[in-house]
């Protein structure tokens, strides 16, 4: 259904909604505000939650998420119910100004009304901060707010979330939690050209020069080998066997999901792990031959990998649980793109730290003692060993990342 | 003049082993605590690259993790008619710096002392005379007993992963650890490392001679493991750069790798870094601690008042710190009155060398805790009787990983440069090994700790000065325990050994060990000790003294499985007994 923003703003009654201040409304808010994981993008200085400020790096420009507390000035002090309801659900702001979908509102949109509810409740309770924030800085013309008005015709349905029927409650509550509040299609889903989820939902994007993976069912480039125990451990801890939240995942782990209830992380991982919201026709696939032994690159690379890798990772890929993930049979190593597997042997990288799991093992950085060649050997040697098949990464791929890490 | 800053609950004062632990602690137990720590703040992710933290001349040759002496240094001499200088350079010891402290570069020998040694004087006195004890030897009850201690080691052996195996486990002897350790409520919380083939070696030589070698107890730990504070270790790997270096591996236990990544998340823990603590403020009966003034990098001066004072930096530190903020009364040797500064020791370190020919010990494979010992001649296992000593040392081989700079043994009548002696390094890197006997260094009244009266640091304050010697009776024990290690040596028939007994007068420039001990000693008597049985400043009942310099003298072990067991314990005194009734816990 594509709507026409205007005749739905003008439909709109006069506010008549004050919002709640009971308890159990406003701490019921507060976890809605973690579900949807509102700080990662409105909370830029930990002493003044969500007032603002953190930068997001798009394809168009850049945007800076807005002040969101009740301030009168430079937050949401002047906005209804109806005017937040409106952001939430439609992409439009008080006085009818577009949003851009960095503020994933095509999948708010699908938000109980009663979750709107209190998560106004929740934010008209946060200390007010004095903090202007100027979040349009894009260029011309993206900086036309009223592009979006054609985005949305083409990419935003608005819509309620609909239970299926055929399935459990938990199976639903999870569907929600992951279209909705989670909104894990924002960074996992590939964007088309115009910026919008399309097809081949939750089969991985690059985010910020990282790759944020392909979490549908598959089981050489998905999550499909994970247990469901495993994706909980992961968002509740920030790690598992294979691999440790970095950069923007360990934001999300940070502020969110390490907040999340075990029954709503058991939710997530069943409708993820069943694949209930998907079509497997998007993921469902056979994986690729593993390059040969006597492949030239992958020769070399073993090599570098046991001088290198193995006095962490171990000789057979196997790691060790809780410190060095292990590479055999690891869906990342094994995605399409590389972009994430070479910025870690690159730069290294240091995953979240939580309070159960407070080590937070460092990869450290090869780009001063691995050339291109090297670090591009040495992962065609990890994506094609150990029950691994991946194509080979070429040095120029390698020098790319390089060059745009130099530029960070 | 210093900045007053909100108080808190309590300050502690250096954040390696003792003040991570004894921070925890009273975190746990509900406390604000601030941390103050004189160097950087050190973290395994950010500081030990194992691309490059094997690097020998950044960290064994040009001592990157150590105490710029620029900073602060100690000055030395071995007798009272000297007059001391500085040590401009570490040589004798290796004094750490930042979170972590010598914790990050030390080897990881995890000893619990044995039971005699916590009242070692009368012991001695009860099996061999009233009299027996040398005029030359100040020997000291340490005021607490094995029962009391036992529970703190098994902290600590849990917090740092310690590899093991059990000598004396609650219920009986257990083969294949080590017979003469006092009786323990747990075993290690891992299985001993694997052994390279040096120790396995001595271990088989040493049993066919009737001894019962064990794995030396090792804070690198042999397999993955979490703490009881959620932190996770992974398994060594005998990369061979462990002492002088921060482990990269995540393997060699450290405040870093054990107890800080879980401390700094807590809310009531704070740690400030590049803060060097100029004095412990008192009130003017010096009979409550009111807090500590510290200076930070930018050369600001801060007081932090707090109800509780910890003070848990290095021995040196603790005992200066005492001496400046005028704690206690300064040891005089002549008149042998007072107790700040009493009974400094060291460690009595021996070893024989063995040149083989046709063995290959692969040296480059090691760490620094790795290896086999026996005790059979440590401390007092063997009837000293008539042999004109007391003491002993614990024989083992621990190869530590032989680097490229320093490791270049070669025998005697070697030139020492010049195409002869590069022929000899090649021909002996892999099939030289070595014993070595780490013995006891029994306190003497002539052995202090004071103020420089000439040389000041950087801000004005008088270096601590060690006067230090080696006695007689440890001398006469160098010579004893190096020829029973030599016996074994030659058992195992190399082509030819080189016993090295440690010799007189003490020598600051050649490393021999960071074990230094005393001046600010603990006991059951004020007028000898310092402190009581709970790290307790004895009349400053809120102000808590904690580290190695709580030994009144040092056996045949390593200390820091026993500056753990000691933070544990003093906290518990804290948290269990003090806050309950703040006061003197031990009333005389």
């Amino acid at each position: 259904m594509k709507t026409l923003m205007g005749v739905t703003l003008a439909l709109l009654p006069i506010s008549v909604w004050a919002a709640s201040t009971e308890y159990q409304d406003i701490e019921r808010g507060r976890y809605i505000s973690v579900l949807g994981d509102c700080a990662a993008c409105h909370t830029a200085n930990e002493q003044q939650p969500l007032s603002g400020g953190v930068a997001l790096e798009t394809p168009f420009g850049t945007l800076v998420a807005p002040n969101i507390t009740p301030d009168l000035e430079t937050g949401l002090g002047r906005w209804r119910y109806e005017d937040f309801k409106a952001a939430m659900t439609e992409g439009v702001g008080k006085g009818g100004y577009h949003l851009y979908p960095a503020m994933p509102y095509p999948s708010y949109t699908l938000m109980h009304d009663e979750d709107i509810r209190d998560l106004w409740s929740y934010l008209q309770t946060i200390t007010p901060v004095e903090n202007a924030v100027e979040a349009n800085q894009l260029p011309f013309p993206f900086s036309i707010r009223s592009v979006m008005r054609g985005w949305n015709w083409l990419n935003f349905d608005q819509q309620k979330f609909e239970p299926d029927p055929q399935q459990s409650d938990e199976i639903n509550r999870g569907a929600y939690l992951v279209e909705s509040l989670g909104h894990c299609g924002t960074c996992h889903t590939p964007r088309n050209f115009m910026g919008g989820e399309g097809s081949n939902k939750f089969t991985g994007a690059t985010v910020d020069g990282w790759y944020a993976p392909n979490i549908t069912p598959n089981t050489h480039v998905g999550i499909g080998g994970w247990s469901e125990d495993e994706l909980v451990e992961y968002l509740k801890t920030g790690g598992n066997r294979y691999d440790f939240a970095s950069s923007p995942m360990a934001d999300e782990v940070r502020h969110s999901s390490q907040h999340w209830t075990d029954d709503d992380l058991y939710a997530v991982a069943r409708y993820l792990l069943t694949g209930a919201g998907m079509e497997s026709s998007d993921w469902d696939r056979e994986p690729p031959e593993p390059l040969p032994e006597d492949d030239a690159q992958v020769r070399a690379g073993s090599h570098i990998y046991f001088d290198r890798c193995s006095g962490c990772h171990t000789p057979d890929g196997g790691g060790e649980d809780g410190i060095f993930p292990q590479l055999a049979s690891n869906p990342l190593v094994n995605g399409d793109n590389t972009s994430s597997l070479i910025r870690v042997v690159l730069a290294g990288s240091r995953p979240v730290a939580t309070d159960a799991k407070p080590t937070a093992p460092a990869m450290p950085s090869f780009a001063w003692n691995l050339d291109d060649n090297e670090i591009a050997s040495v992962l065609t040697f990890v994506r094609n060993s150990w029950g691994n098949a991946a194509a080979a990464v070429s040095p120029e791929e390698v020098a790319d990342m390089r060059e745009e890490l130099q530029g960070e | 003049m210093a900045t007053k800053l909100p108080p808190t609950d309590a300050v502690v004062v250096g954040l390696g082993w003792a003040g991570a632990i004894i921070a925890n602690q009273l975190v746990d137990a509900g406390l604000r605590v601030v941390g103050v720590e004189r160097g950087p703040w050190r973290d395994t992710a950010k500081d030990f690259n194992i691309a490059s933290v094997t690097d020998e001349l950044r960290y064994a040759q040009r001592q990157e993790l150590m105490l710029r002496t620029a900073q602060n240094t100690i000055t030395m001499r071995n007798n009272p008619s000297q007059t001391a200088l500085p040590m401009r350079q570490w040589g004798s010891f290796h004094p750490g710096n930042g979170t972590g402290g010598a914790g990050n570069h030390w080897a990881g020998i995890t000893f619990r002392f044995q039971p005699e040694e916590f009242r070692l004087k009368s012991h001695l006195e009860e099996r061999y005379g009233a009299d027996s004890i040398p005029d030359e030897l100040s020997l000291q009850d340490w005021g607490t007993d094995w029962s009391e201690m036992e529970p703190h080691y098994d902290a600590f052996e849990k917090i740092a992963g310690t590899s093991g195996r059990a000598g004396n486990l609650i219920g009986g002897k257990q083969a294949g650890g080590n017979p003469f350790e006092g009786e323990r409520s747990s075993d290690y919380p891992n299985p001993p490392l694997k052994q390279p083939y040096s120790p396995t070696l001595f271990a088989d030589t040493a049993r066919e001679m009737g001894y019962q070698p064990f794995p030396v107890p090792a804070s690198l730990v042999s397999q993955t493991y979490t703490n009881p504070l959620g932190v996770t270790m992974g398994p060594c790997t005998f990369c061979g750069f462990c002492t002088n270096y921060g482990c990269a591996n995540y393997s060699k236990a450290s405040a870093i790798t054990t107890v800080l990544p879980a401390l700094i998340r807590k809310d009531n823990f704070e740690a400030r870094t590049h803060c060097e603590v100029l004095q412990v403020t008192t009130d003017s009966a010096g009979r409550r601690a009111t807090g500590i003034i510290y200076v930070d990098s930018a050369g600001r001066r801060w007081e932090q008042p707090a109800e509780i004072v910890v003070i848990a930096a290095f021995t040196f530190e603790n005992v200066r710190l005492m001496l400046t903020s005028n704690i206690g009364e300064a040891y005089d040797p002549a008149t042998r009155r007072g107790t700040t500064g009493r009974n400094y020791a060291y460690q009595t370190a021996n070893n024989v060398q063995l040149f083989f020919d046709n063995k290959n010990f692969n040296p480059y494979i090691g760490a620094g805790a790795v290896g086999m010992g026996i005790d059979e001649f440590n401390n007092d296992n063997f009837d000293h009787s008539g042999l004109g000593f007391f003491g002993g040392g614990s024989t083992r081989v621990t190869p530590i990983g032989a680097t490229p700079i320093n490791a270049r043994p070669t025998p005697p009548g070697t030139p020492r440069w010049g195409s002869d002696w590069k022929r000899a390094t090649v021909d002996n890197y892999a099939s030289t090994m070595s014993i070595g006997c780490e013995a006891s260094n029994y306190s003497s009244p002539n052995n202090y700790l004071s103020l420089d009266p000439t040389y000041r640091d950087r801000l004005g304050r008088p270096l601590l000065r060690i006067t230090f010697d080696f006695t007689d009776n440890d001398l006469r024990m160098a010579q004893y325990v190096t020829e029973k290690t030599a016996e074994i040596a030659r058992r195992m028939n190399p082509r030819q050994i080189v016993a090295n007994p440690r010799v007189g007068p003490w020598d600051g420039r050649p490393y021999q060990s960071s074990h230094v001990v005393g001046g600010f000693i603990m006991g059951a008597d004020p007028s000898t000790s310092s402190v009581n049985k709970y790290l307790q400043v004895w009349g400053v009942p809120n102000l808590f003294v904690v580290g190695a310099s709580a030994f009144p003298q040092n056996p045949g072990y390593n200390p820091t499985g026993t500056v753990g067991a000691l933070a544990f314990k003093a906290a518990d005194g804290i948290v269990n007994h003090y806050l309950r009734n703040p006061g003197e816990m031990i009333s005389t």
